[in-house]
């Protein structure tokens, strides 16, 4: 259908504005976060200025952004294919864990095998594990109705407490035991396995550029495949799947899988690019943040992308702020619900204009 | 093994499992009614830490509990309105809406505290209250009836709620706004108003829980003090199919096999610790994977409601 | 697709327009909140020049901290310790800035580089998990120093010369408290709760419960594990089971273990504590507190690294050296036989009469 140069105008003018609809939100978040700087006598200019010039300022500060922008963007791919399915994926936490312990676990007990075959299997073991993890509750879900809202918060409990379990024990670093400290750390894994740096005196890691490639592959896989397909129509009507002739469960256990496949294999990465050791602490909250990054990606793996880039830099920035004007890291998670509670609340102005352009043009 | 199931330790099962059970039964509830009329709060950890927050403030500062607790029904009650100006009126995606809500109260919770008292402290708590007579009975009246007023509170909230639920007109309109908006639409019920009425309800109600954690049974508060306590509400609302009773029930198994893995570890049964804390959560999935078949949920739970559409 | 790709290029070109438009912005110096005792820093991006510690000028710590400046427990003791230090040397001979909550180890290594970057003269991350980043991190900074603990482990072997470890022997303290309360207990019980079975906390109660069982008077000593450093639900039920199981004494440790606290303060039962001062948290209750005090350690670093040595030094906190130190609650009347053994025990420990294995 031909367009006049006017209509086309208004048109790219209306998608502008609800590519930034989104990111206005987010100066909206900072200005209640301002009030709470000025209320704790702080300059909240200054202390935003920390903030951006933290997180993507100079080289030392994107690659610490790109560091934490890999295991949001690969757990946001995974949120991104179960949302696709119509599953709601929480359990990204439990899943990342799981790929770091079978990562570990796999590296720790082949020392004998060659680097780069060993640092291959050792990514397919975390994908697997987490793979498995993200499998248990698409099973329950398909075969037994059990909600995976629930199960795969159960599911995170438990891998936690798994870890606890390894660290404490089987996993502990012989070393600890013979100096009497008891850390709970696995011992460190050869060098041979760990992922490559291109930029020195930083831990930029290739994980994050295989990360990149997944995005597009994910992409690819759901928008140009027969079984992306699927499951995306699972997720958007499963009656009329169901009619299509579409094994429905099996679809939305497939996304699971696949979700928890991604958590898995940042669990991986955080092993072998940046820790190259299991420890405590490892996952810190990314299963949650990967929902976010996943919803302010419109749920799409390319958008995925710089929303992930844009919460790293605020994960990064904000220490830095932190650091600088000294507040406590508590605001700066207070600003981080909101900056949420805004992107979520500002997609139904997108969705009207949407809706509005459809019955008008 | 067999000095695992003594008398006193059976006693001690119950009465801990009773006792801890409170603040997932606040919660719990709460969303029952939230999701029960098609909404999805995932937020409820955030709502507890708040209302533990302000409830262990305004307790401390006043010296009266019962002002702290009204202070943290009211704080949740607030938050439970955000949520539903956030997934009522601007339809946002009800999930992830819950987590923003989740981390807001998280960090607010810890600044507030941070800023507004020294460091960590202690309270006196509501102290615990024999009931007459039931009290005195041996062993019953120790395990049942010697509960501070909060645990009370918690499991007469079961009956009260499923009569709001099943007996009145309200209840009605909120099981058929979550069932099929469209057709409460059209017999003239607010969709809207009714969604708005039963998340700041269980905003209030997640509040009182938050209190029940800082001023009746722990009597403390610090940074994250719920350590995840509303997630697994959430979890109870799906185990105890959307009904009060079963929630009962849920919160009651949850808490009880927490109890015994203490238990467990403290009569000394070879099983590793780390094994023995993830008992609960394994049995909710065991239990859950044989009870979900027969469980619908609210049809239009997490469905955005506008009229005129679909 | 071709809507989303527009949509994506727009939001990289708002983010860059934002970042290059407010990189201006940060150039005026921040001006300084006075946050607690805390002397603040200014602008950041201070060159990584050689900060050659001159007498004159202030000496500079920076202080990692997993959890906060006020969690009762590990993170606070070495927070008040530098603020104790910065009273006696006085606020413009000593500098602290601290980043709390640093629990994520990502964002405790990027403090640890930033701070050392800003010229630094001292970087202490607070916290065991923070080994493998510092060991990354100090070989690019050679005269600025660090230190971690608790842990053995200098890294010396691997050729680093600028980091100093700290560890406790925090299982001597635990087995006098263990005897004090084993002595003090009428039902002839006492009840442990832990966080997690591993480091500090591991020796600790390994101390505690080994204290008790040297008495030899019958009293029988059990422990329940959390599985969390955080769960104070968890610490609170722990400590309702010990007394349900009629222990009259109990022990823990974390900064969760407010929650056992304040059920032992419930239930009118005897508490010891370990890393930080537990007793004004309930004056009621709490017998005694083992104390670390790292006020000689952070002397003895300092004047260490004033005299051009950077790290490569292991530092033990005893009850001999006065890292650790036994703190008695002046409310609670304790019998004389039992604070006289107490003191011969003490003295034992200190004499290093008393072996407490830890496997």
């Amino acid at each position: 259908m031909p367009m006049s140069d006017e209509s086309r105008v208004k048109q790219l003018l209306d998608r502008s504005f609800d590519a930034l609809l989104p990111l206005l939100a987010v100066p909206l978040a900072f200005l209640i976060g301002a009030v709470i700087l000025m209320v704790m006598d702080v300059d909240p200019i200054a202390a935003y200025g920390v903030l951006i010039t933290g997180a993507f300022g100079d080289v030392s500060g994107i690659t610490q952004t790109l560091v934490r922008t890999t295991p949001l963007l690969l757990v946001g791919l995974g949120i991104v294919i179960a949302f696709r399915g119509g599953v709601l994926n929480i359990g990204g936490e439990g899943q990342l864990v799981m790929g770091a312990i079978a990562t570990t676990v796999l590296v720790l007990s082949l020392p004998t095998w060659p680097g780069w075959i060993l640092m291959i299997l050792a990514m397919l073991a975390g994908a697997a594990a987490g793979a498995f993890w993200g499998f248990i509750p698409g099973l329950l879900r398909a075969r037994l109705g059990v909600s995976e809202n629930l199960s795969t918060i159960m599911m995170n409990a438990i891998a936690a407490q798994f870890a606890n379990f390894l660290l404490a024990g089987p996993l502990m670093d012989p070393l600890q035991r013979e100096l009497g400290s008891f850390l709970p750390e696995s011992a460190r894994i050869p060098r041979s396995v760990w992922l490559y740096r291109p930029i020195p005196q930083s831990s930029l890691h290739i994980g994050f550029f295989i990360a990149l490639i997944f995005a597009i592959l994910v992409y690819i896989f759901l928008w140009r495949t027969s079984i992306g397909y699927r499951i995306r129509a699972v997720g958007l009507n499963p009656a009329a799947s169901r009619y299509a002739g579409i094994n429905v469960p099996y679809y939305e256990a497939l996304a699971l899988t696949l979700g928890g496949m991604f958590a898995g294999l940042a669990g991986s990465f955080e092993v072998l690019g940046v820790h190259h050791k299991l420890l405590e602490y490892l996952s810190s909250g990314y299963g949650f943040s990967g929902i976010v990054v996943a919803l302010f990606g419109k749920l799409h793996p390319l958008g995925a992308i710089p929303a992930s880039i844009l919460f790293g830099g605020l994960l990064v920035g904000g220490d830095k702020m932190q650091r600088v004007v000294q507040v406590p890291s508590a605001l700066i998670t207070t600003i981080s619900g909101l900056v949420v509670l805004f992107v979520v609340s500002s997609v139904i102005f997108t969705e009207r204009r949407a809706r509005r352009r459809k019955i008008h043009g | 093994m067999g000095d695992l199931f003594t008398l006193p330790v059976l006693l001690g099962i119950i009465y801990s499992g009773i006792r801890f059970a409170t603040p997932y039964l606040f919660a719990a509830i709460g969303e029952t009614f939230s999701q029960r009329s098609g909404v999805l709060n995932l937020g409820v950890d955030g709502m507890m830490l708040m209302g533990a927050y302000s409830g262990f403030f305004v307790a401390v500062k006043t010296n009266n509990l019962w002002l702290g607790l009204l202070a943290a029904a009211l704080t949740g009650g607030l938050m439970g309105l955000l949520m539903a100006v956030i997934s009522v009126t601007f339809q946002a995606t009800q999930g992830i809406s819950g987590i923003g809500l989740h981390i807001l109260g998280l960090g607010l919770s810890t600044l507030l505290f941070t800023t507004t008292m020294g460091g960590v402290g202690t309270i006196g708590g509501f102290p615990p209250v024999r009931i007459p007579l039931l009290g005195e009975i041996p062993y019953i009246g120790d395990i049942f009836f010697n509960h501070n007023i909060l645990v009370y509170f918690a499991f007469l909230l079961v009956p009260v709620s499923n009569w709001i639920l099943y007996k009145t007109t309200f209840g009605l309109q909120v099981r058929a706004v979550g069932q099929s908006p469209e057709a409460a639409d059209t017999l003239g019920v607010s969709v809207k108003g009714i969604r708005y009425i039963t998340v700041t309800l269980g905003g209030i109600l997640a509040g009182i829980a938050g209190a029940s954690i800082s001023i009746a049974l722990i009597n403390v508060f610090q940074e994250n003090i719920t350590n995840g306590m509303g997630f697994i509400a959430v979890a109870l609302v799906y185990f105890g199919a959307w009904r009060p009773t079963g929630v009962l029930f849920g919160s009651l198994l949850f808490s009880f096999v927490n109890a015994l893995q203490q238990w467990v570890q403290l009569k000394g049964i070879p099983i590793p610790a780390g094994m023995a804390v993830m008992l609960p959560y394994i049995l909710t999935i065991v239990v859950l994977a044989f009870s979900s078949r027969r469980i619908s949920k609210p049809a239009a739970l997490t469905k955005k409601f506008e009229r005129g559409e679909s | 697709m071709k809507r989303l790709l527009f949509q994506l290029s727009l939001v990289l070109v708002l983010v860059s327009l934002v970042v290059s438009g407010c990189a201006p912005a940060a150039a005026p110096a921040t001006p300084a909140p006075a946050v607690e005792n805390t002397v603040i820093v200014e602008v950041e991006k201070v060159v990584t020049a050689t900060p050659a510690p001159v007498e004159e000028k202030a000496f500079r710590v920076a202080l990692i901290l997993p959890s906060t400046t006020k969690d009762s427990s590990f993170s606070q003791a070495m927070y008040d310790a530098l603020v104790r230090l910065q009273e006696e040397m006085g606020k413009d001979k000593l500098e602290i800035a601290y980043s709390e909550s640093m629990f994520k180890i990502p964002d405790a290594a990027a403090a640890i580089r930033d701070y050392a970057s800003q010229g630094y003269n001292l970087v202490i991350a607070h916290g065991s998990q923070y080994g493998s980043s510092l060991a990354e991190i100090a070989p690019d900074f050679p005269t600025t120093a660090f230190a971690w603990g608790t842990t053995v482990n200098t890294f010396q072997s691997e050729g680093i010369n600028n980091i100093f470890a700290y560890t406790g022997t925090s299982q001597f303290g635990g087995y006098v408290m263990g005897a004090v309360g084993a002595m003090l207990s009428k039902s002839k019980k006492v009840g442990i709760c832990g966080p997690i079975e591993t480091g500090d906390n591991r020796n600790y109660v390994k101390g505690v419960v080994q204290g008790v069982k040297d008495t030899n008077l019958g009293v029988t000593v059990t422990t329940i594990w959390t599985g969390s450093y955080s769960d104070v639900t968890a610490m609170a039920t722990c400590a309702q089971t010990h007394i349900q199981d009629g222990a009259d004494v109990l022990y823990g440790s974390s900064q969760s273990s407010t929650g056992a606290i304040a059920a032992a303060k419930e239930n009118n039962v005897y508490w010891f504590g370990h890393q930080y001062d537990n007793i004004p948290l309930a004056p009621e209750v709490v017998v005694a507190s083992q104390v670390y005090d790292f006020v000689p350690t952070l002397k003895d670093m300092i004047a260490t690294i004033k005299a051009g040595v950077y790290g490569g030094k292991v530092y033990t906190l005893t009850l001999q050296n006065g890292g650790f130190e036994i703190r008695y609650n002046k409310n609670i009347e304790i019998p004389a036989d039992v604070k006289a053994k107490a003191d011969e025990l003490l003295e034992k420990v200190k004499k290093g009469e008393i072996e407490i294995p830890l496997d």
